[in-house]
This record gives structure tokens, C-alpha cells and sequence, in this order.
């Protein structure tokens, strides 16, 4: 048998933050893993990440991915990859399968991160290949260089469906819908809209009837649901496909917590069963702490913290930090926490349908059915006013966690204040130079730069472009408006990548003057 | 079906390209890729057949769901999604647990 003082299972954002707030202890840390990369899902993720500075908004997943295992190097984790995690018993005993051999492990203290895993829906044809989860779609595109497929139907427009939609428009795929049962988008609407500017209908309401193909998928029929989630006879959409993306949400994966003998509770709010914990993520049975998407399907940036909240808690269990630190610590933690959970996405506010902001605005029906703002909606929150010379317009209609825009302005343009999940609102003294840092710096591309008097019947517009191949300057091609529908001719008048930017390009597009508040994307002609 | 570059990824990052058996025909692949990975990019979709004769291929990508286990040089319910493949590797498509069609 071999000890440590605390054993952390899974190497994802929880497990390695744990481990390094562990380790900087003092205490004598092993992390196991079950895959043959340690970072977990985040060196799939490559958008930038919501929040702000202190949960490092606007920095793209796998760089997060990256500055933690460098953290984790550094602290001295031990990471033990290809080790399966097979049994949690009595008094911490551990038992983990590596290669064909089961070694048996024990510890003062456990730190079950073990993450989530996919839900899935079935229906007619869901076995056939073809059918994928949208973190394998993930997987295959952003860790393997390889297309999950080249015409795609997502069902799920939560974060997942949206995002992983996106990323598949930019590793070549054609996304045809996005399909979700529910009457409303489930993902932030910055995320959807992004996605809808690109072309991409989204059908609310509606369902997978069946998948097509003999050995491999073919094509899918979907049909609109009633309120009793019944197919409507005569609503029924076909579209030819290669590749069918389930994101259906994702569900704990809380076995060795419940192995192990902890109080268990089926919690909604919580994306399923998890174990009931205190404060610092301890269970029932002292010494066993579960954090991130195990104890409560939330983002990574939420994990991290509550990671590093277990691994403080677990100095403190073992005798290796005075109390005093641990309050000292969990509390600015349990602060930066608090504000990835506040605002209208919240676990408070899962499922409920907010009508309106917490500024009193309200929300956009258009945006919640379609992924897109009207003319008409676009013009009425705080972040998109009519100004001389070039200005930001921000197209960011819903209490999200994120504040980057208001850091990024060198002039003070945006101001979001300390509640981060304001609305941004665009100042009208403040003199915009047009350096569009905070264009890049939106992790929800809902920036953009617009100047009325470019010249004599043309405005400029610049918006973020993270496609391939990059246009040049003088290249013309079509305008879409936020609904993805040409709009009119454009040419490109300026091409701007910085590494600051981080891989975010900045377009800027000459269109008619009545076009300057309606074209949102541009695409190669 | 090789994504060449990626606007925010660049080129991916791969080992050295190889050959490998798939049923018998030479296939090429990136060595330490997963099998998965290779086929896929070869266009290959279906892993195997279960016992009553349905068709399985990718599905989780992770290791998880065991949908997309091949024989792999001769041994059965080989994940080929987190297998990473070899030169000269010997990928057949499964039937129920074995490389034979049941007659």
C-alpha cells in the first residue's frame, strides 16, 4: 500500500487547481487521471473564457489549460496519467487500475474531481455512426486536427451546442440548424448570436424524429413538439447530414463519491446526483471533498476556484494550515465565485425565463427563439448609441459574468462598474480612438466599431473575424446582417491582427450608410 | 477531412505519418493519434457490427461509451478512440467480439 497525505482523482481545472493549493501546503500530493493528457476538457476549449481579470476572462480555454499544468510542475503535483480510479473504501483507501495492474493507494484525504459526463437522447437511428456527443465533436476537432464530419445538425442550444456549433464553422464544417426541444435558447444569447450572424437557423421547439442511414448517417427529420413534447404531425423538416451533434447537457460523475458512502442528493439545479457538501466542498465524510462539475454542473472557470477552495480546506483537515488561513483564503475565493454565479445564467436562475435585465431592460424574445437581436431591439440597451466619428456598438443584452470590454478601453469608453454582470454601457463623453481592444477582448464577439462619417455615403464597420482564410484588404465580398441573410456588397478596408488580439482578427468593412447598423458578419464572396 | 489550419489552433501538431492495416488495405495515419482519429480522417465510419448485426463508430471520443472498439493486432474491444496508433498496427473491423463475420 502506498500513502499520500491527500489523493485528488481527475486532472481537469478541479483536480489540478486542488492539487497546487495542496501542494503549496506542503502536503504530499498525487493526482490520477484515467486519460493520456492531464488538463481535462479544457485543451478542447478554444474560446475565449467569460468572467473577468481575476478568473482570467478573455483568455482562451487551452492556455488556461496550459498555466495550470505549469502551475501544477511547479508546486510539485504529482500526476499519474492512464490510471483509472476504481474504488474509494473505508478510511480512504483507494484502488487504481494502471495498465492490467489494480495498486492499492491510501490517503488522509480524498479530492474527488472526477467532471461529468454526456447526456444523451435517444431516437430512431441514434445508434448509427454518424450520431456524435458534442465533446467528441470537440475532441476530434480541436485535440486531433480531424473534422467530426462536413454537414452537421446540433441538438442543444446550451453553451455547448452554441459553442462547439461556432467551433465547428471554424475547423471548415457546415452547421445546418441548431435544434433544441425547449422553447428558448439555453446559452447565452452572445454565444448564439454568433453563430446566427454565420447562417445558422436555430429551431426552438423542435426535436430529432429520426436519423437516416443504413451503415452511417445520411440525413435527419426533426419536427416541432407541443407543449407535451409531442411531435406536431405535419411540421416535419429534413436535412441532409453527415454528422448529428448531441448536446444534451452533461450529468455528475459522482460514483466514488456515493462508493465511498457520502450523503447523496438528487439536485436539479445541479445537473443531477452529487454529493451534499459544506461550504469548502466537503462531503458527509470528512476528508472527502468533491469539486467542480462532480458536486455541480457549472463552467471551468467556476471549478477552478472551487478546486483551490478544496485543496486549502484539505490543508486545513490535515493539520498543515491554522484556521485563520483557510477563512482568510476561502473567502476570496468564495468572492470570486460568487460573481461567476451571479446574473440571469446563474444556478439560482436555471430554468426560469427572465423577462427582463437586472437595469430593467428587456430581454429579447427574437434572441431567445432566433439567436439574434432586431434593428429594432438592437438599438435600446445601453451599450449601442448613435455618436460622432467611430464608437463602439455592444451588442450584449443579458447579465452575463463578464467584464473584459470595461478593462480592455484605454480611454474608459465602457463602463460595466463592480457588478460584473451588468450591462456594458458606452460612454458618449468619452472619445473612442477606434483601437478596437475591446472589440477583441469580447469572449462573445458582441463588439463592434462603427463610424457614420467614414466618408460620403459609407460607414466602417469592424468586427471580429476568427475564420479562414483571413480576407485581405480590397477584397470584396457579402455583408450578413445578425440574421445571417445578405444584406449587401462590402469590401474589406482594413485587416487587423495583433497578437494581443489573440487570434482574433479585426475586419473592417465599408457598407452603405443604412447598412452600418445592420451588417454584422462578412463573408468571402 | 485533416484540418490543414485552424484560424485560432494554427497547424495541429502531429507525430510522424505512418502506414497501418484497416481490413486488410493500407491506410496512412498520424503515429500517437488515436486510431479513431486516423480512420476518421480516411473517412472510415463504421467500427464494428454488434451481434445482431447494427453498425457502431465514434460516438463519446473519450474512451467512455466503448461504441467504437476494433480488433487491434488481433485483440478484441480495443477503444480505438483513446488508442494511440502504432506503425504497421492491424485495425479490423469487430463482429460482435471477434474479426469474423458470424455466418
Amino acid at each position: 500500500m502506498r500513502r499520500y497525505d491527500v489523493i485528488v482523482v481527475g486532472a481537469g481545472p478541479a483536480g489540478l487547481s486542488a492539487a497546487i493549493e495542496a501542494a503549496k501546503r506542503g502536503l504530499k500530493v498525487v493526482v490520477f487521471d484515467e486519460n493520456f493528457k492531464p488538463g481535462g476538457q479544457l485543451f478542447k476549449q478554444i474560446h475565449k473564457f467569460f468572467g473577468s481579470k481575476e478568473h482570467r476572462a478573455k483568455i482562451r480555454g487551452f492556455k488556461i489549460g496550459e498555466e495550470l499544468l505549469e502551475e501544477a510542475n511547479d508546486a510539485g503535483v504529482e500526476v499519474v496519467l492512464n490510471a483509472i480510479v476504481i474504488g474509494l473504501y473505508l478510511d480512504k483507501e483507494v484502488t487504481v487500475k494502471i495498465d492490467d495492474e489494480v495498486i492499492h493507494y491510501k490517503a488522509d484525504a480524498v479530492i474527488i474531481a472526477t467532471g461529468a459526463s454526456e447526456n444523451m437522447v435517444t431516437f430512431d437511428g441514434w445508434t448509427l455512426p454518424g450520431v456524435i456527443g458534442a465533446g467528441a465533436a470537440q475532441t476530434m476537432m480541436n485535440l486531433h486536427g480531424v473534422q467530426p464530419g462536413k454537414k452537421i445538425l446540433m441538438l442543444g442550444s446550451g453553451n455547448v451546442g452554441v459553442v462547439v456549433g461556432y467551433q465547428l464553422i471554424q475547423a471548415g464544417c457546415e452547421v445546418v440548424a441548431i435544434v433544441d426541444a425547449a422553447p428558448r435558447i439555453g446559452g447565452y444569447g452572445v454565444h448564439a448570436a454568433k453563430v446566427a450572424r454565420c447562417g445558422v437557423p436555430f429551431y426552438l421547439s423542435h426535436t430529432i424524429i429520426k436519423a437516416e442511414g443504413e451503415e452511417c448517417v445520411t440525413g435527419v427529420t426533426i419536427g416541432e413538439v407541443n407543449s407535451k413534447w409531442q411531435i406536431i404531425p405535419g411540421t416535419e423538416k429534413h436535412f441532409e447530414v453527415d454528422t448529428i451533434c448531441l448536446a444534451v447537457g452533461l450529468s455528475p460523475m459522482s460514483q466514488l463519491t456515493k462508493m465511498a458512502g457520502c450523503i447523496m442528493e438528487g439536485n436539479p439545479k445541479k445537473g443531477g446526483y452529487v454529493p451534499v457538501c459544506d461550504e469548502y466542498g466537503e462531503t458527509s465524510i470528512k476528508g472527502i471533498f468533491a469539486a467542480g462539475d462532480v458536486s455541480g454542473i457549472e463552467e471551468a472557470s467556476s471549478a477552478m476556484i472551487e478546486g483551490r477552495i478544496a485543496g486549502v480546506a484539505a490543508s486545513y483537515r490535515l493539520g498543515f494550515i491554522e484556521k485563520e488561513e483557510l477563512e482568510e483564503k476561502a473567502e476570496e475565493l468564495e468572492k470570486a465565485l460568487s460573481s461567476l454565479r451571479q446574473g440571469m445564467f446563474g444556478p439560482e436562475n436555471k430554468g426560469k425565463d427572465i423577462e427582463k435585465t437586472d437595469e430593467g431592460f428587456e430581454v429579447s424574445k427574437n434572441l431567445l427563439k432566433k439567436g439574434y437581436l432586431t434593428d429594432e431591439e438592437v438599438t435600446k440597451y445601453p451599450g449601442v448609441k448613435t455618436m460622432k466619428g467611430i464608437h463602439p456598438v455592444i451588442e450584449c443584452s443579458q447579465n452575463i459574468p463578464c467584464n473584459p470590454c470595461q478593462d480592455a478601453c484605454p480611454k474608459n469608453c465602457i463602463k460595466i462598474g463592480a457588478n460584473i454582470t451588468s450591462l456594458p454601457v458606452v460612454d458618449e463623453e468619452s472619445t473612442c480612438i477606434g483601437c478596437g481592444m475591446c472589440v477583441a477582448s469580447c469572449s462573445g464577439q458582441s463588439i463592434f466599431l462603427v463610424n457614420e462619417d467614414y466618408e460620403e455615403g459609407y460607414t466602417s464597420v469592424t468586427l471580429p473575424y476568427e475564420f479562414l482564410p483571413l480576407p485581405e484588404k480590397g477584397a470584396k465580398g457579402i455583408g450578413l446582417d445578425r440574421s445571417g441573410k445578405e444584406a449587401c456588397e462590402v469590401e474589406v478596408i482594413e485587416v487587423k491582427s495583433v497578437k494581443a488580439f489573440d487570434n482574433t482578427n479585426l475586419l473592417t468593412i465599408k457598407v452603405p450608410n443604412e447598412m452600418g447598423m445592420k451588417v454584422r458578419f462578412f463573408k468571402q464572396a | 477531412m485533416r484540418i490543414e489550419k485552424h484560424p485560432i489552433l494554427g497547424k495541429p501538431n502531429k507525430g510522424r505519418l505512418v502506414n497501418f492495416e484497416f481490413d486488410g488495405k493500407t491506410f496512412e495515419g498520424y503515429e500517437g493519434e488515436p486510431i479513431a482519429a486516423a480512420l476518421r480522417a480516411a473517412g472510415v465510419l463504421v467500427h464494428r457490427h454488434t451481434k445482431k448485426g447494427s453498425p457502431r463508430g465514434i460516438f463519446c471520443a473519450i474512451g467512455r461509451c466503448t461504441d467504437c472498439v476494433m480488433v487491434v493486432d488481433g485483440k478484441p474491444n480495443v477503444r480505438t478512440c483513446v488508442t494511440p496508433l502504432v506503425e504497421g498496427m492491424k485495425v479490423q473491423t469487430q463482429y460482435g467480439v471477434s474479426a469474423q463475420k458470424e455466418a
